[in-house]
């Protein structure tokens, strides 16, 4: 396993961001760490990129502890972060000139890989642009180039549609799955968006500093089975006996609607709209996203 | 690892950015230049608090260029280099090399004005100040280095160069000499390091040794970035418990 997760936890003071949290990254996939904001995915982040230290727990990457043997893991791991690490004030190839410097790379096999890298990624016609001067995707896009400059194992994400357009978020996971296919790396990308998500190969749901689910997106989308049905209604408490009593489903009330997962939603619909007359105003059908996945398994939604 | 490596890249980063910013030169100088016309002119003097200004200049541009790594490592470049094997320590010193640098040319460029006040040292003597301001400039870059790296947000760093910097050069001879100082004043300009940066460029600009003489002036102000440099590694190579970004 090239990432490898035990027990993980961690606190600051009173409160604790990861409490226990053990999983395993397979070398050449595309991992996705999913769950809201503040529910502990930053401080994995951090952890794993060897700049915070675990209260309990272990993790190790490519083999070695993050803790104990943090050079050797920073040799194997690209790190994108959220925020910008770039210097606005340099131009695109200062950048990744310096970040090469930091890893002991230099001369004529520091350029080369700086042109390698910059036109993999479509920057070789920006290389003597400053940062300043481009847009939000193309400077992730230099993150990228920063974070593969010494060849890692693995790429560690955080966040990296945040501040995007769909275009170029689009693009971005262009580049990124070309990164497992062509290259064989292992990424492993923390997001709140289900989009982002939908694109890993597997995907650990984080909330609270748990783990409430692991697996491949549609292993974990096929669990629901059928159809979730939203019926926009006056009073939806009122309305949950009759659904168990009449077609034998458990709804969810929420803020003016009930929430059913069902197979066959589409005949459910019909019947429903007869059944209730008068009381139902709009309805609608979706297949089950990763959302309603979070919300069955936690009670809370994503965003 | 490369040692050296990463102390280059930090310091030519710094020369680079601030050779695209060189309005930065106008305020770090200008100031300075404008409490030393206005000062030296009210007491009829601009000879005495010549050195202490060129002193202010140095310590303005070396304090407020390290203030940058409070923002730098929670969102710029220096995050990149927290999770690099590149050594803390190279770190340290190129961070250190490239802002002591900037205010090094900043003192230079303030050098330039000294005809003004009526002295005129030669080339031995340009040239012992010019080591003098490279010596004064590392120690102020030093002094921000610690402080910034124990600060969480630039306004904490606002305060101590308000509150701590501020007044050392103030009693530090810049204004008035330790022999008319009164009191418990005296004994705080004596132990204040600033007071022997300011004695130490005194010699060389005014041809005549101050007080504190040259020599001690020199070792005191050496000695003092020194250990403070040693703070400085140390307090960055510590291991990290804290969430930095």
């Amino acid at each position: 396993m090239i990432v490898s997760v035990d027990n993980l936890t961690r606190q600051y003071g009173a409160r604790t961001a990861l409490a226990g949290v053990s999983f395993q990254v397979r070398e050449g996939e595309i991992f996705g760490v999913l769950g809201p904001n503040g529910g502990g995915k930053s401080t994995l982040f951090r952890i794993l990129a060897t700049m915070l230290a675990p209260s309990n727990g272990s993790a190790s990457v490519a083999g070695y502890d993050v803790e104990r043997q943090p050079a050797e893991v920073r040799r194997r791991i690209g790190v994108v972060f959220q925020s910008q690490s770039l210097d606005k004030k340099l131009t695109v190839f200062e950048n990744l000139r310096a970040q090469g410097q930091l890893f002991a790379m230099h001369g004529r096999a520091l350029a080369e890989r700086i042109e390698e890298v910059a036109s993999r990624l479509g920057l070789a016609d920006r290389r003597n642009d400053l940062v300043d001067t481009l847009s939000g995707g193309l400077r992730r896009r230099v993150e990228i180039a920063k974070g593969l400059l010494h060849r890692p194992t693995v790429l560690l994400m955080d966040e990296p549609s945040t501040g995007l357009d769909p275009g170029a978020r689009r693009e971005l996971w262009q580049y990124v799955e070309e990164l497992r296919d062509r290259q064989g790396i292992t990424v492993l990308v923390t997001t709140h968006i289900l989009d982002e998500a939908d694109r890993a190969d597997r995907l650990l749901l984080l909330h609270e500093g748990k783990v409430v689910a692991e697996g491949a997106p549609a292993e974990l989308k096929a669990r629901i089975g059928g159809d979730v049905v939203i019926l926009d209604v006056d009073q939806p408490a009122l309305l949950l006996p009759d659904l168990r009593a009449r077609f034998g489903v458990e709804g969810v009330a929420q803020n003016g609607s009930v929430r059913v997962e069902i197979g066959n939603g589409h005949r459910f619909i019909a019947e429903a709209v007869e059944a209730f007359p008068g009381a139902i105003h709009s309805v609608a059908l979706h297949k089950p996203t990763l959302e309603d996945v979070f919300l069955d398994e936690t009670g809370a939604n994503l965003s | 690892m490369s040692f050296w490596l990463p102390v280059w890249a930090l310091w030519t980063r710094d020369l680079v950015r601030f050779w695209r910013e060189k309005a930065r030169v106008v305020g770090y100088v200008g100031s300075p230049l404008l409490f030393w016309l206005l000062i030296g002119s009210g007491f009829g003097d601009l000879a005495f608090f010549y050195p202490g200004a060129l002193v202010l200049t140095v310590m303005f541009s070396a304090v407020f260029s390290t203030m940058s790594l409070i923002e730098d490592r929670r969102e710029g470049f220096l995050l990149s280099m927290l999770v690099s094997p590149a050594p803390r320590s190279s770190m340290v010193l190129g961070k250190i090399a490239g802002s002591a640098t900037l205010a090094w040319l900043q003192g230079l460029v303030f050098l330039c004005f000294v005809p003004a006040t009526g002295h005129t040292p030669g080339a031995a003597a340009l040239l012992e100040a010019a080591a003098v301001i490279g010596l004064i400039a590392f120690m102020f870059t030093v002094v921000g280095f610690v402080i910034a790296w124990q600060m969480e947000s630039t306004q904490g760093f606002h305060a101590i160069m308000n509150l701590v910097l501020l007044p050392l050069w103030l009693v530090s001879g810049s204004l008035f000499p330790i022999a008319k100082a009164h009191g418990w004043v005296q004994w705080l300009m004596r132990a204040n390091p600033v007071t022997y940066a300011v004695s130490a460029l005194r010699a060389p600009l005014e041809g005549h040794a101050g007080v504190p003489g040259p020599a001690l002036s020199v070792i005191v102000t050496a000695s003092f970035a020194a250990v403070l440099f040693a703070v400085a590694t140390a307090s960055a190579t510590r291991k990290t418990t804290r969430a930095f970004a």
